[in-house]
């Protein structure tokens, strides 16, 4: 044990199954765990929507409320679940010298905007000066910002008052990779004492789905967990809505202030294999070695999309390893893109800390696991790109 | 002997390739005769109709291949054409950087081209289903690739052959400082012995005109566009939105002298502080850009009367100028008066996402060159804020060390300091 460390003391989870840990924890370790999908309003995709959120608990000013969409609220929302979680929110000292780093897409654009210019375009040749005339005179500024990728910071600043740094990674499950992989550095180095870092994903929007079907991605037909999706119509990704954030802290701040101590994050690998190449099967190999599996069995959180060709390879990978037992949550959550590497470690972290392992998400295609987990691995490869992995020790 | 670490035992961190587009040209070259000169790079818009626009002018880069081609293409050659200039300056394999990339760009949108042209493809009363079904029928692999946020930094990764995972991210008007502070970062961490930052912006398009309109942020001085930027004067009345862009390498001293590069300045210190005050506007006391000017001093080991010279941030709305004015007047004070200090805005715009790396490639250069380029415009001079702003004409002056300033919307700030020489 070090006193530089990296321990988890919080964690915010919302998701299509509910919010905060425990929430998760029942129903992840339920029997049979069951998801909870929309599949009318995108049809023909689906997607796991957002629990019923009351914003006021973690957002108390209804004019920030109103600063925000869907997205930022959620980030926030969730950012907020992981700071009391740790005991820092309200901790003005604490959170003044908090370091942040949110992985981001974007937010919502305002449909009913895009709707009416794309409807007056049916008639229209000139359609750059219908956009401005149209632009200049419906859209809000407050929407835009609600767009903005770094705002999500932003916000969490505003409401939180997390100040000591913000920074926001972009770029899909590897921004979420990152900006854990960047916190965790960050401590380990003794640049920072506690890091607040997530992510949310909002995928009730048309355009949260084009991001996907753009590259064919999206999974239609009947839900399936990830692993069977290959052979179905469709790209093999079910969306969902949710967001996770970590408290990551060193183990010394963390004891000094008496804080319980979820598990502590050891390594923390990423990687950009260049998949066009066929190189992904070894990237995913050279991860598995990387990180630096323990010997015997192993729990892995796996966020694998349900996306074919990643899936496909990550489960081979995996498989290969005899010692792992995986467990798909995406099958249950939907795929949550920047936070989904945020929300597989927290996971991970639940599991050293009740000591118990999930039951497979998918018995036909996840091993059993019987042993206390002490150590989870967490895996994130990403839909189109970027992958990565980390592993997560019980505290003590 | 030169000292390989710096003042708390960390590696030292030198610039050993520097490269920059923003609209006075392509590279170094053209960049510092034009700024040296006093050139405005400010124009009349012509990449998109100007009809219903309050503001006609900015400083777009018009003379690149993609420069018609949507804010995906165009910050994607202008990141690596930036990048090229800076690694093939460094002498390391531009094909084989072996380093990681930190890239500040803007958040991705689908180009408006690129969703008329899903909407005309499928039918339907929803549109929101009608671009769906048209998304899913055509499979686009370009449209997709400039929905992905990860994309420009994966495609740079991949023709400069750097190692591990890209890292794009965004702090606003700090992003392009973030991304030279996370390749100094990991470089002290041990982490790498260098690290190619870039900071890219060429996003504007008329949305993104028209949403900083919107907010009442930019200056609408279309009738003299080389005027229309003018940090610190009394009749400033906002930024002049701009695309540009700059690469650094960045390599641990002990690695450039080891292979004999060229060191071509010292990045001393990098320091942060956010706001929590507004999502647009910064705290009426400016504590957290003095926080941040405080911690980079702190971080390069540097005390206030060690600054020769400050690139400022001086976007020249009302509002920035005046709280940076009173934020450096409390960290220096009484000496503000008489540091150099100049905005290179006022002559290439507010770069957004690239301004802050555009600012210290400038900041290095003005320390080898040993001269400082001017704030042009400043014809009109606000009697609140009394600073030595080398007015119009650039000056000749010895500096050895430079502290440049980002300030972004949604309360991210980021100094660094720089040095000409290794201590």
């Amino acid at each position: 044990m070090n006193p530089r460390d990296v321990v988890i003391t919080g964690i915010g989870l919302v998701s299509s199954l509910g919010e905060g840990p425990e929430a998760h924890w029942q129903r992840l370790t339920a029997p049979s765990p069951a998801p909870v999908l929309n599949a009318e309003r995108f049809a023909p995709y689906s997607v796991h929507p957002l629990p019923e959120i009351d914003w006021n608990l973690q957002i108390a000013k209804r004019g920030d409320q109103r600063q925000m969409e869907t997205w930022q609220r959620l980030g926030t929302y969730a950012a907020g679940l992981a700071l009391d979680d740790a005991g820092i929110k309200g901790d003005e000292e604490l959170c003044a010298a908090m370091d942040m780093v949110v992985a981001a897409g974007g937010g919502e654009r305002d449909m009913t905007v895009d709707a009416a210019i794309l409807a007056a375009s049916d008639t229209r040749a000139d359609r750059d000066v219908l956009l401005n005339e149209k632009l200049t005179t419906e859209l809000r500024p407050t929407l835009f910002l609600a767009q903005l990728s770094n705002l999500l910071a932003g916000n969490i600043s505003i409401v939180h008052k997390v100040t000591g740094s913000s920074r926001t990674f972009m770029g899909e499950e590897g921004a979420g990779i990152s900006a854990v992989e960047t916190a965790a550095a960050r401590i380990r180095s003794g640049q920072s004492t506690h890091v607040l870092v997530g992510g949310a994903f909002q995928t009730e929007h048309p355009d949260m789905l084009l991001g996907y079907e753009l590259g064919g991605y999206l999974h239609r037909g009947g839900w399936k967990s990830v692993w069977k999706r290959n052979g179905s119509e469709g790209g093999g990704v079910v969306t969902g809505s949710g967001g996770a954030f970590l408290v990551l802290e060193q183990r010394e701040h963390a004891e000094k202030r008496g804080r319980r101590i979820y598990a502590t994050l050891g390594p923390v690998v990423s990687a950009r294999s260049r998949r066009s190449r066929g190189e992904l099967a070894a990237g995913i190999e050279s991860l598995l070695d990387k990180v630096g599996l323990p010997s015997g069995p192993l729990l892995a959180i796996s966020a694998a999309s349900g996306s074919h060709e990643a899936t496909a390879a990550e489960k081979a990978a995996l498989a290969a390893r005899a010692d792992l037992a995986v467990r798909g949550f995406t099958s249950l959550t939907g795929h949550m893109k920047e936070a989904q590497f945020p929300f597989a470690v927290a996971l991970a972290a639940l599991a050293v800390d009740h000591k118990t392992a999930y039951p497979a998400f998918d018995i036909e295609s996840e091993r059993p696991f019987g042993e206390v987990p002490r150590q989870v691995l967490a895996t994130a490869i990403g839909y189109h790109h970027f992958e990565g992995m980390a592993l997560v020790s019980a505290a003590d | 002997m030169t000292s390989l670490k710096d003042h708390l035992g960390r590696p030292v961190v030198a610039v050993t390739g520097i490269g920059v587009v923003t609209s006075l040209g392509v590279g170094k070259e053209e960049n510092w005769a034009a700024l040296t000169a006093g050139k405005s790079g400010i124009h009349p818009i012509t990449r998109f109709p100007i009809d219903h626009l309050n503001t006609r002018i900015a400083g777009t880069v018009d003379f690149l291949a993609s420069s018609s081609k949507g804010a995906s293409a165009l910050t994607y050659e202008l990141a690596q054409t930036a990048a090229l200039e800076a690694v093939t300056q460094s002498g390391i394999d531009a094909t084989d950087f072996g380093g990681p990339l930190f890239l500040a760009s803007p958040p991705m949108e689908l180009d408006w081209h690129d969703r008329f042209a899903l909407h005309e493809a499928a039918a339907g009363e929803d549109e929101g289903a009608r671009l769906l079904a048209a998304a899913q029928r055509l499979n686009s692999l370009d449209m997709f690739g400039s929905s992905q946020f990860g994309y420009i930094a994966d495609k740079l990764a991949d023709q400069f052959g750097a190692t591990g995972l890209p890292i794009t991210l965004s702090t606003a008007c700090a992003s392009g400082a973030t991304a030279i502070q996370l390749g100094v970062e990991a470089i002290r961490r041990g982490e790498c012995d260098r690290a190619l930052s870039i900071g890219a912006d060429g996003s504007a398009t008329a949305e993104a005109l028209i949403r900083f309109s919107l907010l009442s942020a930019l200056s609408t001085n279309n009738d003299n566009p080389e005027k229309a930027s003018k940090p610190f004067s009394k009749d400033r009345d906002g930024f002049v939105l701009a695309e540009g862009s700059a690469a650094l390498v960045l390599e641990s001293l002990e690695s450039a002298l080891a292979r004999g590069a060229t060191v071509l300045g010292i990045l001393r210190g990098c320091g942060e502080k956010a706001d929590d005050f507004h999502r647009t506007r910064s705290k009426p006391d400016g504590s957290p850009a003095i926080g941040a000017v405080k911690a980079a001093l702190a971080d390069a080991g540097l005390k206030e009367d060690e600054i020769d010279y400050i690139n400022a941030h001086g976007t020249s709305t009302p509002e920035n100028d005046k709280m940076e004015h009173m934020s450096l007047s409390t960290v220096f004070g009484e000496r503000i008066g008489s540091i150099p200090i100049s905005s290179n805005k006022s002559m290439i715009g507010h770069t957004l996402s690239a301004a802050g790396a555009i600012e210290a490639a400038f900041s290095l250069m003005t320390m080898r060159e040993g001269v400082i380029p001017p704030t042009i415009n400043y014809d009109n001079p606000d009697p609140a804020i009394v600073l030595d702003l080398v007015p119009n004409t650039k000056r000749v002056a010895k500096v050895g060390t430079v502290l440049s300033n980002s300030f972004g919307f949604g309360g991210q700030n980021t100094c660094l300091v720089m040095a000409r020489e290794p201590v």
